[in-house]
C-alpha cells in the first residue's frame, strides 16, 4: 500500500468504527449514572501520537461524523474536537511528555473540554438550560468514567495507528539511551564511562 | 522548510475551524428541508443498517457490561423494592374492587374504557442507537415510513409514553424523548378531579418532568398517576390519545397561596435510559386530523 495514505486510512476507519461503537454499545452502558464517551480520547490519543494537524483533522472527521449519526447541529462537536486534536498535539510536539500517565491527564483534559464546551455552545445556541447543579455533575461524572477508560483506550489507539506512524520519537530516544547511542562505532562504556551502581 | 511546515499546518487548521463555524451557522439558521438537513438524513439512512447491525452484534457486550453496572445498584434496589411491594399489595387490593366496579359500570353506560393499545396500530421497533448528551435526548429506530411511521406519531415502550417521532426516514426514525427541553404534552392527573396541565421537562433536570398549569387547589398526592389527557378541541386533537401513563407525581408540595395555579414534579414511568423496542403508534387518533399543540 501506498506509505502516504496508510496513516488518512487507518485514521478514517478508526473514526467510524470509534462513532459506531460509541452510539451502539458505549452509549447504552450506564457507569454512575452516566455513559462514557470515547471519542474525545480517540481523537486526544491520536493528537499525542500523530501530531497537531493529524489531530485536528482527526478531530474535524470525527466531530462531523458525530453530529451527523446524532442528527445535531452540524459544527459544534467537529469545533470542539479541534480544539481537543490539536492541542494534545501541540503538547506532544512542543514537550514529547513521556510518562505513561499523560493519556489519563489529557484524557480528563479532553472530555472537560468536550462537556463544558458543548455546554457553553448549546447555551449560546439558545438551549434553554441553567447552569444547575445536576448539568455540573454529570459533567463531572462523565470526566471520572472517561478518565478511568483513557489509558486502554490509549493503548488501543497506539496499537492500530503505531504501524503507519513515521517513527516515535520516544520509542527513538529510549532505543539511543538503552543500546549506548545510534552511533554503531562507539560502545555503550567508551561514551558513557563506568556507571556508578547507585545511580543505576 | 521549519516555517514552511508551521504555515501549512496553521492554514490547515484555519479551514477546518472556518469549515465547523460555516456548517454551524449555516445548519443552525435553515429549516429543516434545506439541503444540509436532507444530506444529514441521507447520511443518517445509509448509516442506519450498520448501526442496527452494530448493535445487534455488540448486544452481548452491553449486556455484560450492563451486569456488571446493574449487581452494583441491586442491593439498594432490591431493599428499595420490598417496601414497595408492600405497598402495592394493599394498593392492588382496592384497585382490584375498583375494577370490577369500573367494568360493571363501564358496561352500564356503554363505554369502552381500555387503552386498547392495539387499536392505534403500534409498529414495534428496536432502539438502535441513543444520544449520550444531556441536551439533544433523542434514540434513534429502526423503523420509517415504509412502516407506515410518520412525523409526530407518539412512541411508547416500559410502560408509558417516551416521546415523538421528530424525523422520519425510510427505514429509521428519530424520536425525541419526553425529557428533550422542547418537549410538551397536556397531562391529567389522577385525582379525584381528574385535573389536568401541562406535563414539561424540568429546566436543568432532564430526568424530571414538571406538571404546570395544576389548578391552586387540586388535591394531587405523591404517588398518582399521570397520564396523557388525549387534548381535544373541535377536529383537532392532540398528538397523544388519552390514558398513556407517563409518569407519577414526585413531589405534591402546596404552592405558594399567591400564585393562581400549582405545578408539581412528576418521575417519569420509562426507564428512557435502558430502552431496547418501544412502540410506534401509527394511528393515534384513527384518521383524525392532528393538532399542532402538545
Amino acid at each position: 500500500m501506498n506509505e502516504t495514505l496508510r496513516l488518512p486510512l487507518r485514521l478514517a476507519i478508526l473514526a467510524f468504527a470509534t462513532v459506531v461503537l460509541q452510539q451502539a454499545a458505549v452509549a447504552q452502558v450506564s457507569i454512575f449514572g452516566v455513559s462514557a464517551d470515547i471519542t474525545p480520547l480517540v481523537v486526544m490519543s491520536v493528537g499525542l501520537l500523530a501530531g497537531s494537524l493529524a489531530g485536528a483533522i482527526m478531530g474535524f472527521f470525527t466531530g462531523l461524523l458525530v453530529d451527523l449519526i446524532l442528527v445535531q447541529t452540524l459544527g459544534v462537536t467537529s469545533l470542539l474536537y479541534i480544539v481537543i486534536g490539536y492541542w494534545c498535539g501541540r503538547l506532544r510536539e512542543l514537550r514529547d511528555p513521556s510518562h505513561g500517565l499523560v493519556p489519563l491527564a489529557m484524557g480528563a483534559a479532553a472530555t472537560a473540554v468536550a462537556g463544558i464546551g458543548l455546554a457553553i455552545i448549546q447555551f449560546l445556541l439558545g438551549v434553554d438550560a441553567p447552569v444547575s447543579f445536576l448539568l455540573a455533575q454529570q459533567i463531572f461524572m462523565t470526566i471520572l468514567v472517561n478518565t478511568l477508560i483513557a489509558l486502554p483506550v490509549y493503548a488501543l489507539v497506539r496499537r492500530i495507528i503505531r504501524p503507519a506512524l513515521p517513527d516515535d520519537p520516544r520509542r527513538r530516544r529510549r532505543r539511543a539511551y538503552t543500546t549506548g547511542g545510534l552511533s554503531p562505532l562507539e560502545s555503550r562504556s567508551q561514551r558513557l564511562g563506568q556507571i556508578p551502581r547507585s545511580s543505576r | 522548510m521549519y516555517d514552511k511546515q508551521v504555515r501549512r499546518r496553521r492554514a490547515i487548521l484555519a479551514i477546518l475551524v472556518a469549515v465547523s463555524l460555516i456548517l454551524l451557522t449555516a445548519y443552525f439558521g435553515e429549516s429543516p428541508s434545506s439541503p444540509l438537513h436532507t444530506v444529514q438524513r441521507g447520511i443518517v439512512e445509509v448509516l442506519s443498517p450498520i448501526q442496527e447491525g452494530a448493535s445487534k452484534a455488540l448486544k452481548p457486550v452491553r449486556d455484560i457490561a450492563g451486569w456488571f453496572s446493574d449487581t452494583f445498584s441491586a442491593k439498594s434496589q432490591r431493599d428499595q423494592l420490598k417496601k414497595e411491594v408492600q405497598t402495592l399489595r394493599t394498593q392492588l387490593d382496592h384497585a382490584q374492587a375498583a375494577l370490577i366496579q369500573n367494568a360493571q359500570l363501564s358496561k352500564l353506560v356503554g363505554l369502552d374504557n381500555s387503552l386498547g393499545i392495539a387499536s392505534f396500530q403500534p409498529v414495534t421497533a428496536q432502539v438502535i442507537s441513543r444520544d449520550p448528551t444531556l441536551w439533544y435526548a433523542t434514540i434513534e429506530v429502526d423503523k420509517g415510513s415504509d412502516d407506515g411511521v410518520r412525523l409526530n406519531d407518539p412512541v411508547v415502550g416500559d410502560g408509558g409514553l417516551v416521546g415523538k417521532i421528530s424525523t422520519v426516514m425510510p427505514t429509521a426514525a428519530i424520536v425525541t424523548l419526553i425529557t428533550e427541553h422542547s418537549f410538551a404534552v397536556s397531562a391529567t392527573v389522577q385525582d379525584s378531579l381528574g385535573d389536568q396541565g401541562v406535563l414539561l421537562p424540568e429546566v436543568g433536570n432532564p430526568n424530571q418532568l414538571l406538571l404546570q398549569n395544576l389548578p391552586r387547589r387540586a388535591p394531587v398526592q405523591t404517588g398518582q398517576q399521570v397520564v396523557t389527557s388525549g387534548f381535544k378541541s373541535g377536529s383537532l386533537d392532540s398528538l397523544y390519545p388519552a390514558g398513556i401513563p407517563i409518569g407519577q407525581v414526585a413531589d405534591s408540595n402546596v404552592q405558594d397561596d399567591l400564585l393562581n395555579n400549582q405545578q408539581v414534579k412528576v418521575n417519569p414511568v420509562a426507564d428512557l435510559r435502558h430502552l431496547d423496542v418501544v412502540q410506534i403508534l401509527t394511528a393515534p387518533h384513527g384518521g383524525s386530523r392532528r393538532a399542532q399543540v402538545p
